[in-house]
């Protein structure tokens, strides 16, 4: 007997609608990347110099199609985007996409972490104080989790460091350790020293979201642990565990998936500050630089790329709330 | 009477809720007992305890605010009250199960009904989870749903509501319990599926051989089903005994009262149109009970000493027992 649930047409037709809308969200966005490198500042005058004459201009805009209507810029923007192309970095001279994905795997191994560390430890602590809310110990947590909530990601960052590598010694305070190759992929999880330069800024950057989906789980079960349903296992003899971790965590977890997956968007694109606290060598610290640099290639390349990120994370989100939350499938 | 005859025997139970604005009996020194394949009716007003009392035998009281302040509830001579959870939740589902009134909230809404069912056989039973959906889709058979292959795997929100009724009650019914605990299992449901409802309730616990203590405050449905009344008003019982001297001699005013104010088919035709009698005022707070009889505000009958005094359950015939000063 098929004890799981398949993948009705329903359901491919839902992420097919979903898939098209992530498109023209990307299309959008695009649009807006395409007007910030083409008419924040003239394009021309970085390209051909300062010092150039006007001819010399002309001829720029000439031979880059700076004059051609403004459709087919855009058109031919796109086309090249979707290559992966989006010019070379106006200060090392190397594709600014190739620059990007570089420090791409560090930026992934972080954010990874600190989604783990969130996701555990939120949906861990939030289920232990949602079942006796009132308990001083929960009162701690609870009290804890909107201290963290309210400190600014770079304070975190620098008591971590302050207490750990400073007066305990007993983790590195910043740079990314001893790193293993894996194809294009640099990774840190396989040494020793990479693992001990994670845990810092891990927290750091998880920080928030842990406190975040504590409070979230807290109130989904507090919310769901009155339900009618809970009655029912509790009078079907269901032992505790089955109870809080099958009927109610199953339950209360819908929103707190949907927050962590958007969230995890977030913390890759957004690394910024954690990166740079820690001299992380990800993409946000090199987005920094770039701005400083006003190197808008690398920047127009970020912000896609970012794009990109949130939406296939929004599009897996909703396929994974579909399949938690029986009720979306055949909307 | 010796107390191991009975299936079941609740006494002297006291359920308080403690809340700030004070202590609410919501069950205040009630006994009752149920025997072996009986059909018992536990009649009354919203909030008058019923519901209470069903959750205090199963032990799913919260706690805080609730706690059983006193009494005994023995099933086969041990007292529940007594038992470790352990030791209890062997019983739940497995011997003593319930069924809740409202079909649409009482099933979980992401597992499916089969999920739902088989982890009953699971559970309590050592099957594997194969065997127990194979039990599952045989249970759904049973309490006549259609097509129980296809059924098994749905969830919930595509049942309506008498399927999903049905599930509940097989469910209940799976570990095959010696005692069923309806609480108002038909309210929620319209009229015709109401009464389709309670014919597979009457004819399962045949099959089943189970007692039934059915919560409700329709007396139709009372009067079709059930052996023997308790009628309970504000957490205590004001009158027990067998139906047909209940409903053809009702004693307390409150049971009176109930009785008159069933709407009967055809009566318009013999008697000329009529008003429906009513009970009149409202439930009185658990918080704010009269110092004498709780009924006493709104009885039509009342005493100067039903303000002072609270009336003792005194025998009045065939295992009839009143509270009331009348007798």
């Amino acid at each position: 007997m098929d004890l799981r649930p398949r993948l009705t047409l329903a359901m491919i037709i839902y992420i097919a609608r979903r898939l098209t809308q992530g498109v023209v969200v990307l299309l959008a966005v695009s649009l807006i990347c395409f007007i910030i490198f083409r008419y924040a500042g003239d394009p021309v005058v970085t390209l051909a110099g300062r010092y150039a004459t006007l001819q010399e201009r002309e001829m720029v805009r000439k031979a880059f199609g700076l004059d051609r209507p403004f459709y087919i810029q855009y058109t031919r923007f796109i086309a090249n985007a979707a290559q992966g192309n989006f010019g070379k970095s106006f200060v090392s001279r190397v594709p600014a996409f190739g620059l990007i994905i570089e420090r791409f795997p560090a930026t992934v191994e972080l954010a990874t972490s600190a989604i783990f560390i969130s996701f555990v430890l939120g949906v861990g602590l939030g289920v232990l104080v949602s079942l006796k809310p009132y308990a001083l110990r929960n009162r701690f947590i609870m009290a804890g989790s909107l201290f963290n909530i309210s400190m600014p990601t770079f304070l975190t960052g620098i008591l971590l460091i302050m207490v750990f590598a400073v007066y305990l010694k007993v983790l590195p305070p910043f740079g990314r350790g001893e790193t293993v190759t894996i194809g294009f992929w640099r990774t840190g999880f396989l040494t020793w020293s990479g693992i001990t330069h994670l845990i810092l800024p891990a927290f750091t950057l998880g920080m928030y979201q842990l406190a975040v989906l504590l409070r979230l789980t807290r109130a989904g079960m507090r919310e769901v642990l009155t339900e009618e349903y809970i009655k029912t296992a509790w009078a079907k003899g269901l032992p505790p565990m089955k109870v809080i971790f099958k009927h109610a965590l199953r339950n209360a977890l819908i929103p707190v998936v949907t927050m962590t997956g958007l969230q995890f968007g977030e913390l890759i694109a957004f690394s910024i500050i954690t990166e740079t606290i820690f001299q992380w060598p990800g993409m946000g610290n090199l987005l920094l630089t770039s701005i400083y640099e006003s190197d808008q290639p690398v920047i127009v390349t970020y912000i896609m790329l970012a794009a990109l990120i949130i939406l296939s994370l929004n599009i897996i989100v909703d396929i994974l709330y579909a399949y938690l939350n029986p009720k979306i499938r055949y909307d | 009477m010796n107390n191991h005859s009975h299936l079941l025997l609740v006494q002297e139970l006291k359920t308080y809720f403690y809340t700030f604005e004070g202590v609410a009996k919501a069950v205040d020194e009630i006994s009752f007992y149920l025997d072996k394949g009986e059909t018992l009716g536990l009649v009354g007003e919203s909030g008058c305890g019923k519901t209470v009392t069903a959750m205090s035998i199963m032990r799913l009281i919260p706690e805080p605010p609730g706690r059983i302040a006193h009494g005994q509830i023995l099933f086969e001579g041990a007292n529940l009250l007594e038992l470790s959870m352990k030791h209890m939740r062997a019983i739940r589902g497995k011997r003593i199960s319930m069924i809740f009134q409202e079909p649409m909230t009482s099933l979980n809404p992401v597992f499916t009904v089969g999920d739902q069912i088989s982890e009953m056989f699971v559970l309590h039973q050592n099957l594997s989870k194969r065997e127990g959906w194979e039990q599952a889709v045989e249970m759904l058979r049973t309490v006549q749903i259609p097509s129980p292959e296809k059924r098994v795997h749905e969830y919930p929100h595509q049942l309506s509501g008498g399927m999903r009724q049905r599930a509940m009650i097989a469910m209940a019914l799976s570990c095959n319990p010696e005692i069923l605990i309806a609480d108002e299992p038909s309210t929620a449901l319209d009229v015709t599926i109401q009464a389709q409802i309670i014919d597979l309730m009457m004819q399962l616990k045949e099959d089943f051989d189970a007692a039934i203590m059915l919560i409700t405050h329709d007396l139709g449905v009372i009067a079709e089903i059930a052996q023997r009344i308790v009628v309970m008003y504000a957490g205590k019982v004001v009158e027990e005994g067998q139906t047909l001297a209940i409903f053809e001699e009702p004693k307390h005013p409150y049971t009176r009262g109930l009785l008159k104010s069933i709407p009967k088919l055809g009566e318009r035709s013999r008697y000329g149109r009529q008003r429906l009698q009513e009970i009149s005022g409202i439930v009185p707070s658990l918080y704010e009970l009269p110092p004498g009889c709780s009924f006493c505000p709104r009885c039509p009958e009342s005493m100067a000493m039903c303000q002072e005094r609270v009336p003792e359950l005194v025998d009045i015939g065939e295992a009839h027992r009143v509270r009331c000063w009348l007798y």
